[in-house]
């Protein structure tokens, strides 16, 4: 497919999701350029690092209302599917409100380390075409905020209590792991999103 | 529920995997690229590459090994060795790796962590720990790619592992130096009292001869991941057997 576009967000994952697309066969393009983004088939917003930062990149960019503006499928990953929702308690940032509900920072204790680092399965409570052919499967997740289920939610994942691992309104997707880094299953994933209408 | 990981360590130089008994006496165990894929075909959880040359000889190293594993591998990977600055972080996370991991340049300039952790996230940021059993308790070690600079860092062991984590640290492996490389198991005394005070994840490092040595630091010391490297390069322990024992002893591990 062509017109695939990973949002530039200035995190860090920009490469390993580029070379997850490249596997798949597909092109993507890292951009900036409001009117790439704008015409694409599919949009990425890939996200590693805190939130307070990554919402001023966007805005510096002039990209909070161009993405808000996206019709064509939108895939949100780890801290870009936090970004989606209304507001991060990260730096108390304001963020795109696409998906209605609060991240918040995980608690930490000997008993269950923060961030959430590892391999991790998850539990689908909604149909989702992301989610096809991916039952019981391992996710790679690192995240040390998340968000609780919410009405949106199409997957959860159990850490402490269940947190949003899977997140759909409409042509707004989320993940809350790492495709990219997630073996077989993620490609998978990726794949499923790259092929939904 | 998450399960616990496997973390095969391929200490690098000049592009090629090494291994050393005790840190010493390196010899040259294979291709970069074919290992890690072997091990990510094997089931391994998340690799580590250690660039050993890098931190004692105080010079920049030829990284581009970086991209080229980020390119094939579809698993996570940190890259550890030598990385003294921002600049040298962004540099290898921007090639493709998630996590960069810092050991002696943390002890020569503990403010490292701190940058490193607000300019990419707390996530990204592995600290790691050379510790050592003495009489005066757990202390840490440093330089200790170079048996003629290796030495007391000044730092006892479980307040160097609070320290490092209220600047930021996501995540700590602690290399327990007496068992490294000799087989005889994890040091579970000191990872379990280190893990008592890790709100972190947690890495054991330096033992693992058997699989029940790992049976033993997921069940006792309760650590989250296991990282090994010469029972993996020697193929006296393939992970996927290893994960079907570790199964059997009811511990969550990812097929």
């Amino acid at each position: 497919m062509s017109d695939v576009v990973v949002i530039d967000s200035g995190g860090a994952n920009l490469a390993s999701l580029g070379h997850a697309l490249t596997r798949l066969g597909v092109t993507a393009t890292v951009t900036r350029d409001p009117a790439l983004i704008g015409a694409a088939q599919r949009v990425l917003l890939p996200g590693v690092g805190a939130a307070a930062d990554a919402m001023a990149r966007l805005e510096s960019a002039g990209l909070v209302g161009v993405i808000k503006e996206i019709r064509a499928p939108l895939l949100g990953i780890c801290l870009g599917m936090q970004l989606l929702f209304d507001h991060s308690a990260e730096g108390d940032t304001a963020c795109l409100g696409l998906l209605r509900g609060r991240v918040e920072p995980l608690p930490a204790s000997p008993q269950l380390p923060a961030p959430h680092m590892g391999w991790n399965t998850i539990e689908t409570c909604a149909d989702h075409e992301l989610l096809t052919g991916l039952e019981n499967q391992y996710f790679y997740f690192v995240h040390g905020y998340g968000v609780r289920p919410v009405a949106a939610t199409t997957a959860t994942v159990d850490y402490g209590g269940a947190w949003t691992a899977v997140v759909r309104v409409g042509n707004v997707h989320g993940v809350q792991f790492h495709p990219e880094r997630s073996g077989a299953a993620g490609a998978r994933l990726l794949e499923n999103f790259l092929r939904c209408v | 529920m998450l399960a616990k990981r496997i973390i095969p360590c391929l200490d690098v130089r000049d592009g090629q995997v090494v291994k050393g008994v005790r840190f010493r006496d390196h010899v040259v165990v294979g291709d970069i690229l074919e290992l890690a894929a072997r091990y990510r075909d094997e089931g391994a959880d998340e690799l580590v590459f250690y660039d050993i040359t890098a931190s004692p000889e105080g010079r920049s190293v030829d990284r581009s090994w970086v991209a080229r594993v980020a390119a094939v591998l579809d698993i996570p990977f940190c890259v550890a060795g030598g990385i003294r600055s921002v600049a040298d972080a962004e540099a290898i996370l921007n090639a493709g790796a998630e996590k960069i991991s810092v050991n002696t340049p943390a002890l020569a300039n503990p403010p490292l962590i701190g940058e490193l952790a607000s300019r990419f996230g707390s996530q990204c940021v592995v600290v790691g720990i050379d510790s050592e059993t003495t009489a005066a308790g757990f202390r840490v070690y440093r330089d200790t790619g170079d048996p003629s600079r290796s030495r007391d860092a000044g730092h006892d062991t479980l307040e160097w592992v609070r320290e490092v984590q209220d600047r930021g640290a996501g995540e700590i492996v602690l290399n327990c130096m007496a068992s490294d490389g000799v087989k005889r198991g994890y040091d579970l005394a000191q990872l379990a009292a280190v893990r008592a005070k890790c709100r972190v994840p947690l890495v054991a490092s330096g033992g693992a001869g058997t699989a029940q040595h790992f049976v033993d630091v997921f069940g006792i010391a309760k650590v989250d991941a296991a990282l090994a490297a010469s029972v993996f390069h020697s193929g006296n322990i393939v992970i996927s057997d290893l994960k079907r024992a570790l199964r059997a002893a009811h511990i969550e591990v990812r097929p």
